[in-house]
Formats: structure tokens, sequence, C-alpha cells
């Protein structure tokens, strides 16, 4: 059995009394399209800023692809290969479609303490970056501003600008949010060809999407990993079934 | 003539006539228009620098009059000790400039918005009690500076139409700089820290090494401001590098309008020019200036660049 | 050690009108999320108003209430006419629009008052030294400041942790649908907020005033102090403050006081003499400087994360 590319141990993270993140242990093996799922306010968001480096865990550890990560800056976990997009867009938004990839692409290739040549001007990174917008289908809007794309284009992007960082693992933070139908349909299709390239640890409400998708299923539930299995015993998991049509909130298909 | 905008028209006009300006002046006689000038070209350099890291990095600093003290201290220090040398000046007030960016800038870019602008201010606050506190070099009451700084006949600082263009070439020099490293990968970085630093964070840029440099770069350039300026006046104080100071270059800096290149000129322009006229016109003109101000940040966004700019476009 | 305990309730004394001062912008910050430079304005019109009502009435006491009081006033019409309209708005417009409004009452002031300073002597009654420990004389005004200083800080403590509207500043709050929530009216409470901030400051003039000179200026030096201070103490705590001012406080003044001494002990009689003051002047911002190295969300924020 192969070391998995992303080991989660006993994560733990309270804020004030509350416990966010209650002794999170996960495996994510290389390939695999790993979803986390659970009402809202079970601490997803509050998992993946901790997997990114956005946010320290008072005890625990995580492993990328065996190094421990625990307590590495999020930048330097970029440096290793962990891409993350965000929930709520947070693009550069003064900044073209283009620009915005060229930068993610920009990161990994080498430093940027280079003051004389013109960025926009370099081969390599436009081309690094009309590359990423092809995969997503922006190729044709490079050069839009971000705040003139449609909400459905910028999720689109977010997406583009974590595969320029040409990562092993993407942690993808609601990539459906606010897609209507054929956005939706659209990123599904998308993510089905994205997972033959890489690792995607994915955090949705979207159950359709969810079950359409993932090899493995993770369920949270009040900072707590209820159940870790694939999609067919998940569906047929009595406590997972409690958690949502009990006193939990209940989480229909996307609208 | 596709690019012709009232934005390059107004910027190509204001520098045709900084150019000419030697010339107006001894056709006409007003002597008094050059010093001004002289002055209000090195003020807008040192506005310059700060819109680096204010208008493209996004770092409010309100502490940047201290690089006036420091690189006006440093042709200051070095010519009462006898040194008077430029070619040892100079690039004294530049490093002495480099290295208070360095220390302060890794100081203070531990925090962030308001408390930034707190901390700056209050480091340059620093260094203009440091500055009062040197008796040998005049504190509260200043040093005056017998001799300008000497570049052994290359040119002449004591002739005002050499130094009004050798301030000028600074200027123009500096903000060609600025263009370079804007649009260059360091800039592209410091831009993007600028609108979205965790965003910037997460692709893999480790945000603080940049903002620092850029930081240092920026002082950097402004103690050449004050290099320049000491040899303007003959003279340095503490009073140069106090925090009001630094205010009124943020005021040139957003008022010509942050993150253009040559919305500083046109700031600094503006202001000085108004703050002389008004000052010719009522002892008290502070009391018209102030609320002007006011009024500017309530309605006045993206400077007049900014102004231009939409007057281009409709 | 006369001496010592001399400059040290100097210091404390120092340190608790920077207190007032500072609770003054952390609150107008915490609850408006309003960053006010004329803050040190503020202050120099309570000492101005003081040194004047003083002289109109012949009163000491009468004439530092109506001070208080007029200070005040003026911080609601300022609020009321101009600053409210900045609320929510990027900080730097905050910045430049009081900065703006500082050149005004700086001139201002100079237009009313002149540009030479005032004086504020103090009634008889309050220059006597009082015996606080046997043998050991301290001045009564010096020690009235104390008292009133702690008194409203007590007071200011009360009322942040035992009121609601002293939660929504623990909480940092700067929200106005969750301030509405609590059935507060919010256009009263900012311009109550910022009244009191106003107050505060002209309580720290007024009393500061029979001390050091009210001349124009005068809040701009203290005003960086204040930041300082917020920075050293903790972001949006106002006990941090108050710990952070009172350290300040003592520190600057004893070291002001010791240090070119000490130096001398160490370093020949010129260097001393040279590096002292500068080194004096230089000790809070190198203590800032430290905290920052070392816990840069100030030693005792309200806890957040």
């Amino acid at each position: 059995m192969a070391e998995p590319l992303l080991r989660v141990k006993d994560l733990v993270r309270r804020f004030g009394g509350i416990t966010a993140t209650d002794r999170v242990s996960l495996d994510v093996a290389e390939g695999e399209l790993h979803a986390i799922i659970g009402p809202n306010g079970a601490g997803k968001t509050t998992l993946i800023s901790q997997l990114t480096g956005h946010l320290t865990p008072h005890s625990g550890c995580i492993f990328l692809a065996g190094k421990d990560i625990t307590h590495l800056t999020a930048w330097r976990r970029s440096a290793l290969g962990l891409a993350r997009s965000f929930q709520i867009t947070s693009l550069l938004t003064d900044f073209t479609a283009a620009d915005n990839v060229a930068l993610a692409a920009q990161a990994h290739d080498g430093h940027s303490f280079s003051f004389w040549r013109n960025a926009r001007k370099e081969s390599g990174l436009r081309q690094a970056a009309q590359a990423a917008l092809e995969r997503v289908g922006l190729d044709h809007r490079a050069d839009v501003l971000v705040s003139r794309l449609s909400h459905g284009e910028q999720r689109e992007l977010e997406l583009a600008v974590a595969l320029a960082t040409r990562p092993q693992l993407l942690l993808l933070d609601e990539p459906m949010a606010g897609l209507g139908v054929t956005e939706s349909a659209r990123m599904v299709k998308l993510l089905q060809e994205l997972r033959k390239q890489v690792t995607i640890v994915l955090v949705e409400h979207d159950m359709d999407a969810v079950f359409v998708l993932a090899d493995r299923i993770s369920v949270l539930v009040y900072g707590r990993v209820i159940a870790s299995d694939v999609p067919v015993a998940i569906r047929q998991n009595e406590e997972v079934k409690r958690a949502y049509l009990g006193d939990q909130h209940v989480v229909t298909a996307h609208g | 003539m596709k690019n012709l905008n009232a934005r390059t028209a107004a910027t190509a006009l204001m520098v045709a006539g900084l150019l000419l300006l030697p010339l107006y002046s001894q056709l006409s006689g007003n002597v008094f228009a050059l010093t001004l000038f002289t002055r209000i070209v090195i003020l807008a350099l040192a506005a310059a620098s700060l819109n680096l890291i204010m208008g493209y990095g996004g770092m409010m600093s309100f502490g940047h009059a201290a690089y006036l003290g420091i690189g006006g201290y440093a042709v200051g220090i070095l010519a009462q000790e006898g040194l008077g040398s430029g070619f040892i000046q100079f690039p004294v007030a530049l490093a002495a400039s480099a290295l208070y960016a360095l220390v302060i800038g890794a100081l203070s870019l531990r925090t962030r918005g308001v408390y930034f602008i707190m901390i700056t201010l209050a480091f340059a606050q620093m260094a203009y009690y440091v500055a009062s506190s040197l008796a040998r070099y005049g504190g509260d009451d200043g040093l005056t500076i017998y001799k300008r700084s000497d570049f052994s006949g290359l040119i002449n600082l004591s002739n005002r139409t050499q130094f009004y263009y050798l301030c000028l070439a600074g200027l123009l020099g500096v903000i060609f700089l600025i263009w370079r490293i804007v649009n260059s990968r360091f800039g592209m970085v410091v831009q993007g820290l600028r609108s979205n630093e965790q965003r910037m964070q997460a692709i893999g840029f480790p945000a603080n090494r940049y903002k620092l440099v850029c930081f240092v770069i920026s002082g950097t350039m402004g103690g050449l401001a004050g290099a320049l300026l000491a040899n303007n006046t003959d003279f340095i104080s503490p009073a140069v590098m106090y925090w009001t100071r630094s205010g009124d270059l943020m005021v040139m800096v957003i008022l010509g309008g942050m993150g253009t290149l040559f919305g500083p000129v046109v700031g600094a322009v503006v202001y000085l020019v108004l703050e002389e006229l008004l000052s010719q016109v009522t002892e008290y003109w502070a009391l018209i200036m102030g609320p002007l101000l006011l009024l500017i940040v309530l309605f006045g966004r993206g400077g007049i660049m900014g102004l231009l700019g939409r007057f281009s476009r409709g | 050690m006369l001496l010592v305990v001399e400059q040290f309730l100097n210091g404390l004394q120092f340190g608790l009108l920077l207190f007032l001062l500072a609770a003054g912008l952390t609150l107008v910050f915490g609850i408006m999320d309003f960053v006010n430079l004329a803050h040190g304005s503020l202050y120099m019109m309570g000492a101005y108003f003081a040194a004047t009502f003083v002289a109109w009435t012949g009163n000491f006491l009468f004439g530092a209430i109506l001070a208080l009081g007029a200070t005040l006033l003026l911080g609601i019409v300022l609020e009321f006419v101009a600053l409210r309209h900045l609320y929510g708005r990027d900080h730097l417009d905050h910045v430049l629009a009081t900065f703006g409004l500082i050149l005004f009452f700086n001139e201002a002031v100079r237009l009313i008052w002149g540009p030479a300073g005032l004086a504020l002597p103090l009634p008889a009654w309050l220059t006597v030294p009082v015996a606080i420990l046997p043998g050991i004389y301290y001045p009564a005004y010096r020690l009235a400041i104390i008292v009133v200083a702690l008194a409203v800080a007590l007071l200011l403590y009360v009322g942040v942790m035992r009121t609601r509207v002293g939660m929504l500043i623990r909480a940092g709050a700067s929200n106005r649908e969750m301030i509405g929530a609590l059935g507060i009216n919010i256009k009263l409470l900012y311009t109550m907020v910022f009244g009191l901030g106003a107050a505060l400051a002209g309580l720290a003039g007024l009393m500061q005033a029979p001390i050091l000179t009210v001349q124009i200026g005068m809040g701009e030096n203290i005003l960086i102090l204040a930041f300082v201070i917020i920075v050293i103490g903790g972001i949006g705590s106002i006990r941090g403050a108050f710990l952070a001012a009172i350290f300040v406080g003592i520190i600057d003044t004893m070291g002001r006081a010791f240090l070119p001494n000490l130096l001398r002990q160490v370093l020949s009689s010129t260097a001393a003499s040279t590096a002292a003051p500068a080194l004096s002047s230089m000790l809070i911002y190198l203590l800032m400087a430290i905290v920052l190295v070392v816990r840069p969300e100030g030693l005792f924020p309200a806890s957040r994360r």
C-alpha cells in the first residue's frame, strides 16, 4: 500500500470554547479524488485553512508526500505542490485573467527579484498561463479584467490559477459555490478531466457532483470525521443519514 | 494618435514645462520661480518614491519624510566633518537611507493596515527626536551647510540652473526606474500583494520579503531627495522629518493619483504651487488647506490623474 | 531615593495621562473603525479651553469642568458635521482627512489665541506638597492627576466590562447590523462614543496643561506616543493600553531622568552627553521595536484567533 499523498493525523483546532476541528484524521491516496462533505458549520473551511497553512492547528500533524508540513507557512506549502482555490473568490481583481495565472506560474519559476525585464513579455510565463486557461476553457477571456468576468468564469479562473502552480495536490473549497446548472455541469466535466492529472481534495455542498466525482468521501460533522469511505458505503451509512436528515441542516441539490 | 488622451497630454505638457522652466526664468528674470520649482522637483522625487510603496505596493507609510532627513543629514554631517565631496556624500545618503529602511521595514512589516501607518509614523518621529538631540550637528536649530556637495567640476551645484537640471534628471531617472520596476517580475509581485496578499501567499510568494525589498528601494530613492534638498536649502534641520512633512508627501501622492507614474509629480506641483499662492493671499493658508484636504478625500477618488482619466474615457 | 520615587510617580502620572489619550483612540477605532489623527488636536483644545476658562472664571475647578464640556461639545460637532461621512471608508482616507483637520486646528488656534503658548497657573491649594510616605513629598496636583485618571480608568473598565456597549468594544465590533440587532441607535452610539473619546482627550489635555506649556502642536507629539502605546499594548485591547501606558510612561520619564547618569558611568563624558539625549528619546521606540520583534500582535492583545 503506497504512502498516501496527504495524511492528516488527529488535527485539533479550537476557537475560544468551540472545537472547530476535533481530532480529524484522513488519508488521501495519490490520484484520488477525495470529497469532504458536511453540514454548514461542520468546520470544512477551517480544515482546509489548516491544510493550506492559513491557520495553525493546536495539535496534530499534516504530511504531504511523507513530509511534515504542519508548521510550514502557506507559501512554502505552495512551493511543495499544494494548491488551493478559495470558497469566496479570491483573485487579483485589478489584473486580467492572464495576469492572474501568469503570476501563479511566476511563483513557481524561480525567484522574482528581477527588476528590469517586463514580466508581461516573458513568453514562458505567458505560454504557461495560456495553457492553464485553455484547460479550464477561459483562453478566449485571457485579457479581460477579473472584475469584468462572470461569477462562473471567476470560479474557473480560480481553478486555472491553482493549476498554474503545477500542484501535486489540489484543495478545492466549494468550487461550485454560486454556480447555476450549466456552469456546474461544466465544472464537473472539468474536474473529471483534471483528476486524471492531479490528486484532488474537494469540499462541496453539491451532492450530485460529489457522488459523481469522488473516489472516497469523508463526512465532517461538528469538527469530527464521522465516516470516511467509498460513496456507496457513505450513502448507506446510518450516522451520515442522521447527520443530514436529523436536526442538522439538510443539504439538497444545488439550484 | 490612438493613445493621445487627456492624461498623456497633461503629462507631456507638464514635463515640457519643467524642462523649459529655467529658460522662462532666465527670460523673465523671475528667479523665484526657479528656486520654487527646484524645491518642487525634489519633493516630487520624494513623492514618487513614496508612490512606489503606497500606490503600487499598498503599503501606507506615514514616515517617509524620515528619508529626507537621513539623506539631508548625511550631506550635512559629512560637510561639517570636512568631507565635502558629493561622490562620498550622496552614496552615504543612499546607503544610510537603505539601512534605515531595512531595519524599520523589517519591524514595521510585522503589522498591517492602520498599525503599519502608526508604526512608520512613530519611527519617523523617533528619527526626528534623534536628530533634535544631536547637539554637535545643530540639534533643534539645524545645521548650516556652507558648501554644496562638490562633484569636482562635473557639475556645479551652486549654479542654480545646473542644480535644477540635476534635480530634474534625478526625478525623471527615478520615474524611469520605477516604470521598469513596476512592470518587472518584482513589480508584478508587489502589485499583486497590494491587490490580494492572501491569494499571493497561496500561490507561493513569501509576501514580506518582496514588500521589504520594495520598502528599501523606496527609502533609498527618498534619501536621494533628501541629499538634494539639503543642497537646495544649504541647511538641514529635524523639522524636515517632522511627521506633518510625511503627511504632505502622502497628500501629494494621493492628490496626483496613487499608482500612476507621473501622479506624484502632478501632486507635488499642484500642492506646492497652491500652498505658495495661498500663503501669498493669507497668512492663515492652512485654514483653507485643511478643509480642502478633507474635501479631496471625500470627493476626489483617484486624484488628478484619475480625473483626467475619466475625461479621456468620457 | 527620593528622586527615584518622585520620577517613578511622575512616570506613573504621565503614563495615566497617556492612557486616557490612548483609550479614546482605541474606543473610536474599536467601535467605528475610524482612525482619528485629530485626536491630538482635541487634546490641545482641552488645554486651550482650560487656560481660557480658568482665566475667565478665576476658578480652577470650574474652568476645568467648562473646558471638559467644551471639548466634548467640539468632538460631537466635529463628528456630526464632518467625520461621520468617513465611516466605512479606507483607513487611509481617515488618515488624510484628519490630517487636514490637524492643519486646520493648528491654524485656527494660532488665529484665535496667537502663536505664543499659554500658561495655566495652578491655584494655591493644588501646589502644596503632600506627604505620601514619611519624609517623601509629592506635589498635590500631580497626585490629583493620578487619582482622577485612575478613577476614569476604573469607570471605563466598568463600562467596558459590564455594559452592552462595552461588550461591543471588546468584541471589536464595527458591524452595524450587529449593533442594530442589539436595539441600539447606531448614529447616536457613534456620536456618543466619539464624544467620549474627545472628552478623554480633552481631560488629558487640560490636566496636563498646568505642567507643560499650552502650545500649538502639543497634540501631535503626544499622539504618536499614544500610537506607540496601542501597538505595544495590543491591538483592540483597552486593558493592554492601560498596562502599556503605565509601562511607557514610567520608562520614558525615568529613562530621561536617569539614563544620562547611567551612561556617564559607562562611557566617556562627551560620548555620554551626546548619546544620552538621543538614547532617551529613542527609548520608547526601541521598546516598541522589541515588542514588534517578539510579539507583533502586542503584549496583551484582545484575544482573537
